[in-house]
């Protein structure tokens, strides 16, 4: 069914435009032409009806499940929720406080948050059309595994130690309610929603979702798109080693700089990865221009002291780097097919 | 006087919240102060936890979005 925007690309570069598919510029109009066309329309399509289906999910919900949980259920609940939970970026300090008052270990706390940016309907709709659905796969493991094994090391290394006083203190105090039994949030009620206060909510979700990322989308598949047109097949391959064990970290710290949400960056992974550079290697390179950012970095010194935003930041570092190595190794699989 | 208090740490949507409480306040003619709060210790005690929230006289009557009119009128006149 995707097949019509290569169709819808071939007929405007080639035809109308009348550029020529051996030129890189009629290459790159093409890609550009191609990607921009399906992933809007996939990202109105799937957007529309993912809101539908979470209208009634909101965080105080999303808060008592996590609680009710044991540890090693709770990585795995935090990471979830952080994928499919929506919330906006400027909520991360309030959304931290109210889960750490509410008593759940800061390691579940911050597997929410560190897949938070990572996962999101956005980004699972532009791997699926844009890289396949096992690559899409892939991806989700990768994003979930970084926020449950970060959470589980943090929580090892006893990092509420250093969260701020006032932070410290609300979290001990609701930490021994829980223990005790007295301090159990009751999960609320799901609002009961009429189909059309969900349309009405999908519909305002879209807006503000396409009105947010459809120039990220532009810039990022601009990029890919002169990527894919200006740089020769192979030449990662060539100029880098393929595969080489430093390419990694050398992809994580290119990474660090560089700040985009996950749809600006996921064109660009299509180019890099379709040029020769190693699967394990592009997806280093993008969780660490994606979930290790400067201003989220910024907004968790309110709560947190500098000591425990450093060890954050090398737990996500060491993370993305075991991340690269290891799909490096079982990259030849997740391509096949796409 | 009421107090309406803007839970937030400083998003473009709290910003566009205040205005509008205010604007409806003068429209009304209702006499009303409006803060913009945002310790992070103090959002936690409302247990607030998606911005812009909003609480009236210490009470928290709405978070997560930029209310409507409708919502705003009725603080307002309650």
């Amino acid at each position: 069914m995707l097949e019509i925007f290569t169709l819808l690309a071939n007929w405007l570069s080639y035809d109308v435009i009348g550029l020529s598919p051996d030129t890189r510029l009629g290459a790159s109009v093409h890609f550009f032409i191609e990607d921009t066309t399906k992933i809007l329309f996939l990202l109105v399509a799937m957007i529309y009806v993912i809101a539908l289906i979470r209208a009634s999910l909101n965080l105080e919900r999303v808060r008592a499940y996590i609680q009710r949980r044991n540890r090693f259920a709770g990585y795995l609940f935090g990471s979830g929720f952080g994928a499919i939970t929506p919330f906006c970026s400027c909520s991360s300090i309030p959304l931290f406080l109210g889960f750490t008052s509410a008593g759940i270990p800061l390691g579940i706390t911050m597997a929410f948050l560190f897949t938070s940016p990572i996962i999101n309907e956005v980004a699972v709709i532009m791997l699926w059309g844009l890289l396949g659905w096992k690559f899409t796969l892939a991806y989700v493991v990768v994003g979930m595994a970084v926020g449950m094994i970060g959470g589980l090391l943090l929580d090892t290394l006893r990092g509420e130690r250093w969260l701020k006083d006032f932070a410290a203190k609300a979290y001990q105090k609701a930490a021994a309610e829980v223990e005790a039994g007295t301090g159990t949030i009751e999960v609320p009620d799901a609002p009961r929603l009429t189909f059309s206060e969900r349309h009405q909510f999908a519909k305002q979700e879209l807006a503000e979702i396409v009105g947010r990322i459809w120039k990220w989308v532009l810039i990022g598949v601009g990029l890919g798109a002169a990527l894919h047109g200006f740089v020769p097949d192979n030449w990662f391959a060539a100029n880098l080693g393929s595969g080489q064990w430093w390419n990694v970290p050398a992809a994580v710290v290119a990474g660090l700089p560089l700040y985009s949400n996950a749809t600006g960056v996921i064109p660009v992974m299509e180019s890099l990865i379709m040029k020769g550079l190693p699967v394990g290697t592009t997806l280093a390179f993008c969780m660490s221009t994606v979930a290790a950012s400067f201003p989220e970095f910024v907004m968790l010194k309110q709560v947190m002291t500098f000591r425990l935003l450093l060890l954050i930041f090398v737990i996500l570092l060491a993370n993305f780097m075991v991340v690269g190595w290891v799909i490096n190794l079982v990259g030849p699989w997740l391509m096949v097919g796409h | 006087m009421k107090l309406v208090e803007v839970l937030g740490t400083g998003c473009a949507k709290c910003v566009k919240t205040a205005e509008s409480i205010e604007r409806v306040a003068s429209e009304l003619g209702v006499d009303v102060k409006v803060v913009k709060e945002t310790d992070p210790a103090r959002i936690m005690e409302y247990q607030v936890m998606s911005t812009p929230g909003v609480a009236v006289d210490g009470k928290v009557v709405h978070s997560g979005s930029i209310p409507h009119r409708e919502q705003i009128v009725s603080w307002l006149q309650g």
